[in-house]
């Protein structure tokens, strides 16, 4: 064995100096990165990418210029770093149109980097700040995200010279059980959600009788607001196969799978063509760098059901059935994919492997706390300022990562709540600000970590209505194959409607409660023991909300339609204004007596445009909840008007 | 030959064969546990229809008897506190999703669910939920057997006992609350490959394929 492997480290030093080459290559000329993943797309990263080529062609400047993935700092994206002689590297925000071949043609001719548009620099130096010097930098501690945003997605070199596939050629001088041992002994956990430790997953396989084994790639990611597996796969892909092939090479299995869904259809690119070019150096296939083991992988394109991120239902759905979840045991490490043991592990988990193979267990250990070791990679949205990817160790607090990390609450609002753990996760309250992000510190606190989607919330979002948002996505993505789940969560979410519209009943929160419990407790798969943890931990942090809208007919953050209504404020209204006239498309809006601009409340569609038209200095548009305090308004000021009149 | 194992269902001692699941075992010594989905020829339990809970001793969660195998010494209490208010939550649920109309069923009196409710003290009509009919229209087109999915509590017997003796017309199609046992592409019976053998009547528990 030892033979074969001498001969696969050769090979790879081989392919080392190649790769190193190629990289060394790069910093020959100015050097600018350019952010095109999803989000970098989404925000316009194409066009700046031809607006930089056309303007250094047009200049006839010579510098390389790559298409990247995402670092992170989605909020920022458009996102471009310049690597120059004499400076150091500086990460580029906002570069919108116009903005990118400016600062190429200020920056590479006259020497002017434009610091006015710098995010900030890449290495500690003596002019601008660096991403450390930042709150977001001092929690940050990227393993898996490091190499994102700066290496080439879609070239081998780039990640071999970062120190890619170092690990799977170590791996292929250990026995299966060492990895086995050294997974076991880093306390990885699952990053899917549950946070089953993975080398216990991988025991099990590795222990299962039988010689054909499978490994898969969990890619499914479907929850609102998650974004991770996706950024890892455009960013970094070759790091999930590295990952895939040590754990086949673990449990003995020689062919792998990719189950990842079709709506991602730049992250099945990328993914396609790195197992391509693996594959071409002889990362992947038969006899990996001439040694005596052989592995390759198969993309798996799913249609984008929710449940089939649900170890069984993926197995189902890779077999050509419907997509639904069975009952557990026995489990896919035992009886899989064709009834043959396999493991199925999450992008992120696989995506830690070849750092801890490369690292060692203790420094895995080291990192985060002792039952939840290593880090936690959590997509930042709603209300944050910055939203994007954090990778922070585990046990950083939610204050930590939402204030620090993620810049606080946009537009001055206040902070409500979070909803951690995707659709099946839960509402945290400012008082839970200070729980440490680990599985078991979530869970207690009644949200979960689940795949790392987190939804920041504020001031303006009601909690009955997030509950019922949440639940409407579970109870339509639930596959309907047992009771619980079906049913349960059909007329949970039926109660949640009607609460939204006004037509609760006192002794709806209770129902609820019930419900919820059964649903937990009945449900075959996670989908439904999870599904209610939305409903229970607003009910249980926000419940003067909900009484709110069941008993006053009020909606405090004033969100749902039924429970409010648009109301001017005639001292606030600017008379000689249209602005909210020309915004109504329903033609709701008219003059009074007075030329003040009234609502007509019968024809108003709630559509918000009068409210958003109206100019910031009179902010005379309000909404009001419950919708009959317009009568009372209106009262007031024909009251006050005759008082006027009278003297 | 036959080697058992004993277990002890609520205090009484039974034997039966090791790995057999809890559910066949207790039904065999005329213990009743409620249970729609739960068939002795598959080999992998659906546990789908999430009424045949028990009480494991050493477990603090309710198990379904279907999915568990009998194992020397294991104790199970089909009833508990726990257990009843989950058995009368799927129960309800069930019955909120079924249209009550024993009167002029075909099932009446040979009904599962009238069974269930007899056995375990339960209201056919659901007292908490109130009723989902999906008002879906019912298939009379085929000779000899009419389907009422209104009634239909998805248990998935027909849909096997139509692969195993009939002609496989009958599956599971759409997701979530809008499952439903339909044919290929949705077509009336009349108009499917059904050979109108009756299997599935014959396995229906609740009377929504019922025989002309």
């Amino acid at each position: 064995m030892s033979n074969h492997n001498a001969a696969a480290a050769a090979a790879f030093a081989k392919l080392q100096e190649e790769a190193q080459k190629d990289w060394d290559r790069l910093r020959e000329k100015p050097l600018i990165l350019i952010g095109a993943a999803t989000c970098g797309r989404a925000a316009g990263a194409l066009n700046l990418l031809e607006e930089v080529k056309n303007e250094l062609a047009e200049l006839k400047l010579d510098a390389n210029v790559l298409e990247v993935g995402c670092m992170g700092h989605c909020y920022a994206e458009p996102i471009m770093v310049i690597y120059n002689e004499g400076f150091p590297a500086i990460c580029y925000g906002y570069v919108t149109e116009g903005v990118g071949a400016r600062i190429v043609r200020d920056y590479l001719t006259e020497g002017d980097p434009g610091i006015e548009f710098a995010l900030a620099a890449l290495e500690p130096n003596d002019m601008f700040p660096t991403f450390a010097d930042f709150p977001r930098g001092i929690h940050e501690n990227k393993i898996v995200l490091e190499q994102c945003g700066f290496i080439d997605p879609q070239n081998i070199d780039h990640y071999i010279a970062t120190g890619g596939y170092v690990a799977l050629t170590r791996a292929l001088d250990m026995t299966s059980q060492e990895i086995v041992t050294t997974i076991k002994e880093s306390g990885l956990r699952g990053r899917g959600g549950a946070g089953f430790p993975t080398g216990i997953k991988w025991q099990t396989c590795l222990d299962a009788p039988g010689t054909t084994k499978y490994v898969i790639c969990n890619a499914d990611e479907g929850d609102p607001g998650a974004f991770m597996d996706r950024t890892i796969l455009e960013s970094n892909p070759h790091l999930m196969i590295e990952g895939l092939a040590i754990a086949a090479r673990a449990v003995g299995a020689t062919k792998g799978y990719v189950y990842i869904r079709a709506e991602y259809p730049l992250a099945v690119e990328r993914v396609a063509l790195a197992i391509e070019q693996a594959r071409s150096k002889g990362l992947l296939g038969d006899n990996i760098l001439g040694s005596d083991y052989s592995f390759d992988i198969e993309i798996f394109q799913g249609s984008g059901a929710f449940v089939c991120g649900e170890e069984s239902a993926l197995i189902a759905s890779m077999e050509g059935e419907p997509g639904i979840p069975r009952h557990r045991p026995p489990f896919p490490a035992q009886s899989g994919l064709w009834g043959r043991p396999t493991v199925i592990n999450n992008v992120k988990s696989l995506s830690y492997v070849p750092h801890i193979i490369k690292n060692g267990a203790a420094w895995f250990t080291g990192i985060g706390s002792e039952k939840n070791p290593g880090t936690a990679i959590f997509a930042l949205a709603g209300k944050v300022v910055n939203t994007g990817l954090a990778e922070v160790p585990m046990s950083t607090t939610l204050n930590e990562l939402i204030n620090d990390v993620g810049s606080g609450i946009a537009g001055g609002k206040k902070f409500k709540a979070v909803q951690i753990g995707g659709p099946s996760g839960g509402c945290l309250p400012e008082s839970a600000m200070d729980t440490p992000i680990d599985f078991d510190s979530l869970t207690r606190a009644g949200a979960m970590m689940g795949s790392g989607g987190m939804v920041v919330l504020d001031e303006d979002d009601c909690m009955v209505e997030i509950a019922r948002f949440f639940l409407d996505f579970t109870q339509q993505e639930s596959c309907g194959k047992c009771t619980f789940c079906r049913l349960g969560t059909k007329h949970m979410l039926d109660i949640l409607e009607r609460i939204t519209k006004g037509q609760g009943k006192p002794e709806d929160i209770d129902t609820l409660t019930q419900l919820a419990a059964k649903v937990k407790a009945g449900s075959l798969c996670s989908l439904g023991k999870t599904a209610p943890n939305p409903v229970l931990s607003t009910i249980k942090y926000f419940r003067d909300e909900y009484e709110a809208h069941i008993n006053e007919g009020r909606c405090p953050s004033k969100m749902c339609k039924d429970l409010i209504a648009y109301y001017i404020l005639p001292e606030k209204c600017e008379r000689s204004c249209d602005a909210c006239v020309g915004s109504c498309p329903v033609e709701a809006i008219g003059d009074n007596e007075d030329r003040i601009k009234v609502i007509d409340q019968e024809k108003c569609v709630k559509c918000d445009s009068c409210m958003v038209a109206c100019p910031p200095q009179y902010k005379a548009v309000v909404k009001l909840s419950p919708p009959h305090l317009v009568e009372e308004k209106d009262r007031e000021y024909r009251e006050g008007k005759q008082k006027w009149q009278k003297q | 030959m036959a080697e058992t194992v004993t277990i002890t269902i609520d205090d009484r001692q039974i034997q039966a064969a090791p790995g057999e699941m809890l559910l066949w075992a207790a039904l065999d010594n005329d213990i009743y546990i409620p249970h729609l989905c739960a068939s002795r020829e598959e080999a992998h339990p659906t546990a789908s229809c999430r009424l045949c809970f028990v009480e494991v001793e050493g477990r603090p969660a309710p198990v379904p008897a279907c999915t568990l195998p009998v194992t020397e010494g294991l104790v199970v209490k089909t009833r508990s506190p726990q257990v009843d208010s989950l058995v009368a939550m799927g129960f309800e649920l069930l019955m909120s999703n079924h249209r009550l109309d024993c009167k002029n069923c075909s099932a009446n009196g040979n009904c599962e669910l009238q069974r269930i409710a007899k056995a375990r003290k339960l209201r056919l009509k659901p007292k908490n939920l109130p009723v989902l009919d999906k008002n879906l229209p019912v298939d009379d087109s085929a000779a000899n057997i009419v389907y009422d999915p209104n009634k239909c509590v998805l248990c998935g017997q027909c849909v096997r006992a139509c692969r195993k003796s009939g002609n496989g017309t009958l599956g599971f199609a759409r997701r979530g609350y809008l499952r439903v046992v339909t044919t290929f592409g949705g077509v009336p019976l009349g108009e499917s490959n059904c050979t109108n053998c009756g299997a599935c009547v014959k396995v229906c528990p609740v009377g929504a394929l019922a025989q002309k």
